[in-house]
């Protein structure tokens, strides 16, 4: 068994298989992603339940294992989603600077390109980003809105079944090593 | 404290920049102040792109539904051919209904409006045969008609009953050959006889050619005959020459220019006067039913006063009247009678 069969391996030996993303795709995939949320609800509701700035964040800073990089990186896509939202700025730039340094914190650990780690790691995380988007709101905003925990779970179910084409998708834009 | 945060260097620009965008949040809440800047660039970005995958999507569809979908559109278009097949003979149908009911209106006000007493029929077959001038009404003898009935309309005289079975009645219009009537010119009171011309017109003969007779003039009925109750509209001169001892006139008939389907059958007819004035072609005007109210019909016209024009049941009448006085004992001077009552006795029908 070598060092890609295994789901866990320490962070050290992960770090030496850091994912290299051309740059156009790094910026252009968020950019779509956020465009996708803007539009794609207006033409079907149920694309409102699908969070794929999210997903851009967990696959860039999962794949590049670089904390910094992650929370950056989710730090900027958040703060451009609440740029486009009726809400204070910086309410999912704080959610996602967390799932974007949590991401990149589990890449080094987790084999990201098994498709069950990516649909468990997608779940996972979209749950966790309501989650904590919700406590934020309650805290912060003093929103009364409800979690809607089985709403909650089933998006994380779908959206978790998405990240796998989506991530396999984007594993054919990657430099050559 | 240096080797502290490069040892933790992540969870601390961690940490920093969640701090940052904790005090940009709480510099909104607390303030209301907004970050305009980067609220621009963000729709900035966006929307643009945004505009372009509307126009490729409504582009898309658009040729989609106009160029892609024309299978469904045609079998749209002959879905809503059908619809539109089927709202047109709906359509026809009601419009027929309501110029049913419309007749059916104007012959009911028409009736209520004339003294005589009548019964509503409708017509449900024409005698078999070229140019045939007999229909069949729905109504017989069973509903009171006899034969020689008067049957008219709103415009006027339709023709009289030749036969009454018992659900049905046939009627002569007064256009077939064989039909006669006593008519009266409404402007000078000459009277003449009417002849059914076979056609679509009438004849009106025995008028002396001295008598000033126009196109356009109307004739009524004079009630000369004992069939028909004075004043019913008939028709109006089309036609008045001729160099002989007679005048050849040809009349128009004003019931049967729009076609006949609902009828009234005059079963106790009751004479009305004529109209003063002279009315248009082609627009007989209904006569006014005369006063029921015998004081007010004493003031218009005293009961004695000879008629503008008499029969000669009326000089009849007149001379009963006369004798009735003599004995002392009015005569006929009651409700029933009111109005010019005609020259027979009202439970019998009139016979030719």
């Amino acid at each position: 068994m070598n060092e890609n069969d295994q789901f866990w391996l320490p962070g050290v030996s992960r770090r030496k298989q850091r994912r290299r993303t051309r740059l156009w795709v790094m910026l252009a995939a968020p950019v779509m992603a956020i465009l996708f949320q803007t539009y794609a609800p207006l033409l079907a509701g149920v694309f409102s339940y699908l969070e794929l700035p999210l997903l851009m964040v967990i696959y860039f800073s999962a794949g590049r294992r670089s904390p910094i990089g992650g929370l950056l990186a989710g730090a900027a896509v958040g703060l451009a989603q609440d740029a486009l939202s009726h809400r204070p700025i910086g309410l999912l730039g704080m959610v996602k600077t967390i799932a974007g340094y949590a991401a990149s914190s589990l890449g080094l650990r987790l084999d990201t390109d098994n498709p069950l780690v990516r649909f468990f790691l997608a779940g996972f995380f979209f749950a966790g980003h309501q989650l904590l988007f919700w406590i934020l709101r309650r805290a912060l905003l003093n929103d009364p809105a409800s979690p809607a925990l089985a709403a909650t779970f089933l998006a994380a179910v779908v959206n978790g079944a998405l990240a796998v084409p989506l991530f396999h998708a984007l594993d054919k834009l990657r430099e050559n090593p | 404290m240096e080797s502290l945060l490069n040892r933790y260097r992540n969870l601390t620009v961690l940490l920093a920049v969640i701090l940052l965008q904790l005090l940009l949040v709480a510099y909104q809440v607390r303030t209301g102040a907004d970050v305009p800047l980067l609220r621009i660039w963000a729709v900035n970005l966006v929307v643009p792109p945004g505009r372009i995958l509307e126009n490729v999507r409504s582009s898309a569809v658009r040729w989609w539904t106009e160029y892609v979908f024309l299978t469904g559109a045609r079998r749209e278009n002959r879905r809503l051919q059908q619809e539109l097949d089927r709202l047109r003979m709906e359509n026809r149908h009601l419009r027929s209904e309501l110029g049913t009911a419309e007749r059916a209106q104007a012959l009911s006000l028409f009736r209520a409006q004339i003294p005589s007493q009548t019964v509503a029929a409708r017509v449900v077959a024409a005698a078999a045969g070229v140019n045939s001038k007999v229909v069949f009404v729905d109504r017989g003898a069973s509903s009171g008609v006899r034969t020689g009935m008067a049957v008219i309309n709103a415009e006027g005289l339709i023709g009289k009953v030749t036969a009454a079975y018992p659900s049905v009645s046939q009627v002569m219009l007064l256009t077939a050959e064989g039909f006669s009537a006593g008519v009266i010119g409404g402007q000078n009171r000459v009277q003449g006889i009417l002849k059914g011309l076979g056609g679509t017109e009438c004849g009106v003969y025995y008028i002396h050619s001295d008598e000033d007779i126009k196109p356009g003039d109307w004739f009524y009925t004079s009630g000369e005959d004992r069939i028909f109750p004075r004043g019913l509209p008939v028709g109006h001169v089309k036609s008045a020459g001729g160099e002989k001892v007679f005048k050849d006139i040809v009349l128009i008939p004003a019931s049967l220019s729009r076609g006949i389907e609902e009828v009234l059958i005059v079963t106790s007819p009751v004479h009305q006067s004529l109209p003063d004035e002279q009315p248009a072609p082609g627009n007989a005007p209904l006569m006014a039913p005369p006063a029921r109210d015998p004081s007010t019909a004493s003031k218009a016209e005293p009961a004695h006063a000879p008629p503008a024009l008499e029969t000669d049941a009326d000089r009849l009448l007149g001379r009963y009247r006369k004798k009735a006085e003599s004995r002392g004992a009015p005569y006929g001077d009651n409700d029933a009678a009111a109005g010019s009552a005609p020259p027979v006795p009202p439970p019998k029908p009139l016979r030719p």
